[in-house]
């Protein structure tokens, strides 16, 4: 069979340090490469070698049995190779057809005018093969963003890409635009494009490609078609041991006292009376697809979105027009799905990132902050989360990895105690490790006491740690499951809009 | 309700034209001799000077940064014009502005875009260092310009007054050089995401070094339209031109953080303050009220805006259900 892709014996190392050490990897036309592995396992930097950014001291690679060894990243272009990026590269002030083209727009008779005529030809042409219904002039901030990600895919179709390479396509799509996504990546599939596919979320890996391969630390742990690489072997691969508890065991039993009573919350068009109880120390899941209305929920508790009617009880005590600020006095602390733009100052050290939310009980007399202080709380939380590093005055947050910068967001909220912490997508982008890790601070933080609201796109996750589920769709709670073992299908019937399985708990 | 929130919508997004239809008609009722047509041909040869600097600063403002030494670079060209270019013939001096202009503009391009220093610091240096390299050359006098630049205020080029043939030139290059050309295009993109107009490869550095060139010539040929039109220069000449050209862009919808805005809505917000300047000057106002009036219409415009933007963020919301009628 013909290879588009071969890679073999790729080695690279950054100071000194061997972070690839020869991977071999092949991709042939018309196929799927899934490509695991945890965050620093050499998926970046193997991609990044492709792409042109960084250079192999050893290996080769082929491309349609053509040497290839691009020298930066518009070798990699011409070449025929596309990234989608998990944060897009489009320009929301430019139109659709702008965006295709807009670093070699094609000249009108050779004046220095845009050929703008061409230009919307060659999209329509490209938006059609994506299945994408939308006007090449529309611009690209009224789109949402699966309909942007099928634009970055148009886009690498109008450069005769040959080679796709996907990075997290899915972590900020919904259901439906997931599914349509895995349509479209067949039919380039189909066309004979080859695809490298790149996730931590392994069911969609599997959904998508025909062969996988894992990699750890730098070397490849193992490859094989997707038929011989189940779920549990990609990641007994990917963290060199089998995993049969990522969950960690409880050791504490919910409690009695409930720390949040929701009662008949509505708003329009979100919210239809969505009553629900967290007690201390207990986990409650909150399952949904993206777009049910699990994380305005969530934001309405916090104050962050308003609601028209309905109650919020902290502790027994009223939570009246709640705003971030009287939520977090109430004793709520929320982790938001987007830690980046919402959690963190990225440009700050983890020590300024872990007291800006009580910069009170680290300031001494006449309100002078105490910076032994700030560097000793911020040290002992590093410790209790289990940092990556204990320089917690010197290291900016933004060189920290996904699953430790959210460590810091969780050890920043726990500083106040919370008596309730609502998790949004705690897991989502880092990498099996990181997730135990979160895992056993969700179960630390339910031994001191705090009661969770734990949302998740990940089924698997609630199941593991909830005590109770809720099934949220179309801003209604449509179903509650009390008892374990849980039951994954109805769970997912619930979720997906099914009523049948409403009344399923016990 | 849904009606009446996209007449809400409407008016918003035309905020400004509607408030300056109501001037409009404000003024008209107050003075009699506010619709005429020579009134209007006044205001936007007025307007003129003012315009084409804020097209320059439009492109300026569209790649994100900002130029405030417009008004000093103003001066400066019109001293060397007084000082060194009293016998040659009008497009000699009209040359040199330009260069000159365009030099002052690729100092302050070079070292935003290669010595990596904030453009409103090496801008407002620059306001400086030109203002005071043109009171050296004059020791402050005022200068007085000679008769064949003079003269141009009344020439005329095919029935059209010359400032106004030199703004509409000018106005018809920076709308074409923005929307049809890949330059113009990029220059959007550069403004609206610089990281990923270099992953794309644009050549960021170079599109906004070109912008304050482009900066640097309107200041050239704005300083040059408004010398015809004022005969002589003192050392104050110019002063806070820049605030007013900023004022004017935005007035017309071009975003401070680049990436948002047009030519087209830049000189409808000169002529808007200009309108409101000549309203005021028609119906006898106290011309210490002219400032306040004009930051009251900037200051109304601009809320109008930010109110369009959560409006629009509001009404465009994602729905999850379907809403029940009510």
């Amino acid at each position: 069979m013909s290879t588009l892709l071969e890679v073999s014996g790729l080695t690279k190392s950054f100071f000194g340090v061997t972070v690839l050490h020869g991977v071999d990897f092949v991709v042939r036309p018309g196929e799927a490469l899934g490509l695991v592995g945890e965050n620093g396992s050499g998926k970046s930097t193997s991609m990044n070698i492709l792409g042109g950014v960084h250079r192999p001291e050893a290996g080769t690679m082929r491309l349609d049995g053509q040497a290839y060894a691009p020298q930066n990243p518009k070798d990699a272009i011409s070449a025929g190779i596309a990234f989608i990026h998990q944060e897009l590269n489009l320009f929301p002030n430019l139109s659709v057809e702008e965006n295709l083209f807009v670093d070699a727009f094609p000249r009108w008779n050779g004046l220095p005018f845009i050929d703008r005529r061409a230009i919307r030809a060659q999209t329509e042409a490209v938006l059609h093969e994506v299945d994408l219904d939308i006007r090449p002039s529309t611009p690209v901030a009224r789109l949402s963003q699966g309909e942007r990600q099928l634009v970055e895919i148009a886009k690498a179709l109008s450069r005769k890409a040959r080679l796709i390479i996907f990075d997290e396509p899915t972590t900020s799509l919904t259901r439906p635009e997931v599914d349509r996504l895995f349509g479209i990546i067949a039919k380039l599939k189909a066309r004979g494009i080859g695809i490298i596919y790149i996730s931590h979320a392994l069911e969609d890996v599997l959904a998508v490609c025909d062969s996988i391969a894992v990699l750890r630390d730098g070397h490849l742990a193992g490859a094989g078609p997707a038929s011989e690489m189940p779920i549990g072997r990609m990641i007994s691969l990917m963290v060199g041991r089998s995993i049969d508890t990522i969950y960690p065991d409880r050791q504490t039993a919910p409690g009695k006292q409930v720390v949040l009573a929701v009662e008949a919350l509505s708003q329009p068009g979100v919210a239809e009376k969505i009553s629900l109880e967290v007690r201390a120390g207990e986990i409650v899941g909150l399952a949904g697809l993206m777009g049910s209305g699990r994380s305005e929920l969530a934001r309405m508790i916090f104050g962050l979105d308003r609601f028209a009617s309905g109650t919020i009880r902290v502790n027994g005590q009223p939570l009246d027009d709640p705003t971030p600020e009287k939520a977090i006095e109430a004793g709520i602390a929320f982790l938001t799905e987007d830690r980046r733009g919402e959690g963190l100052l990225m440009d700050f050290t983890i020590a300024e990132n872990t007291v800006i939310a009580s910069l009170d009980s680290v300031a001494g007399p006449l309100g002078i902050l105490d910076n032994k202080r700030i560097a000793s709380v911020s040290r002992e939380m590093g410790r209790s989360m289990h940092l990556s590093t204990d320089k917690v005055e010197e290291t900016r947050v933004k060189h920290l990895s996904g699953g430790n910068q959210q460590k810091v967001v969780i050890g920043k909220w726990l500083r106040r105690e919370p008596t309730l912490f609502i998790l949004d997508e705690p897991t989502r982008g880092i990498d099996v490790g990181a997730k135990q890790e979160v895992y056993r601070i969700i179960n630390a933080l339910t031994a001191r006491g705090s009661g969770v609201l734990l949302i998740s796109s990940e089924i698997e996750e609630l199941i593991g740690l909830s005590d109770r589920i809720l099934t949220i769709s179309r801003g209604e709670i449509v179903a509650e499951f009390n008892n374990r073992p849980f039951d994954r299908e109805a769970i997912m019937a619930a979720a997906t809009g099914q009523r049948a399985w409403e009344g399923a708990s016990a | 309700m849904k009606i009446g929130s996209r007449a809400l919508l409407l008016i918003l997004q035309n905020a400004p034209v509607i408030l300056f239809l109501v001037l409009l008609v404000v003024f008209g009722l107050m003075s009699d001799r506010f619709f005429a047509f020579n009134n209007f041909r006044n205001i936007i040869i007025q307007a003129a000077p003012i315009a084409i600097l804020a097209i320059g600063m439009t492109f300026v403002l569209l790649t994100g940064q900002i130029d405030l030494s417009v008004g000093s670079s103003m001066y400066l060209t019109a001293c060397v014009v007084a000082l060194y270019m009293p016998d040659m013939p009008w497009p000699a001096s009209l040359f040199a502005v330009i260069a000159l202009g365009a030099l002052i503009g690729a100092v302050n391009g070079f070292a935003v875009t290669r010595l990596g220093i904030v453009s409103f610091i090496v801008t407002l240096a620059m306001l400086f260092v030109l203002r005071g390299i043109g009171m050296w050359l004059s020791n402050t006098r005022t200068l007085m310009f000679p008769d064949q630049i003079l003269t141009l205020n009344r020439a005329t080029v095919l029935g059209i007054p010359s400032a106004i043939f030199a703004f509409l030139v000018v106005f018809l290059c920076a709308w074409a050089l923005l929307t049809q050309t890949p330059f113009g295009r990029q220059v959007y993109a550069v403004g609206g995401d610089p990281d990923s107009a270099r992953k794309a490869g644009l050549p960021v550095s170079r599109i906004v070094f070109l912008c304050f060139v482009l900066a640097g010539i309107c200041a050239g040929i704005g300083g040059f339209v408004s010398i015809t039109q004022i005969g002589a220069v003192g050392p104050k000449y110019g002063d806070q031109v820049e605030f007013a050209a900023i004022a004017a862009a935005v007035l017309g919808g071009v975003s401070l953080f680049g990436g948002r805005g047009s030519v087209g809505g830049t000189v409808f917000g000169a002529i808007l303050i200009k309108t409101v300047q000549n309203g005021l000057n028609i119906i006898n106002a106290d011309p210490y009220v002219y400032p306040l009036v004009t930051a009251a219409i900037i200051f109304l415009a601009v809320a109008i805006d930010g109110t369009r933007t959560r409006i629009i963020e509001r009404l465009e919301r994602r729905t999850i259900r379907p809403l029940q009628a009510v």
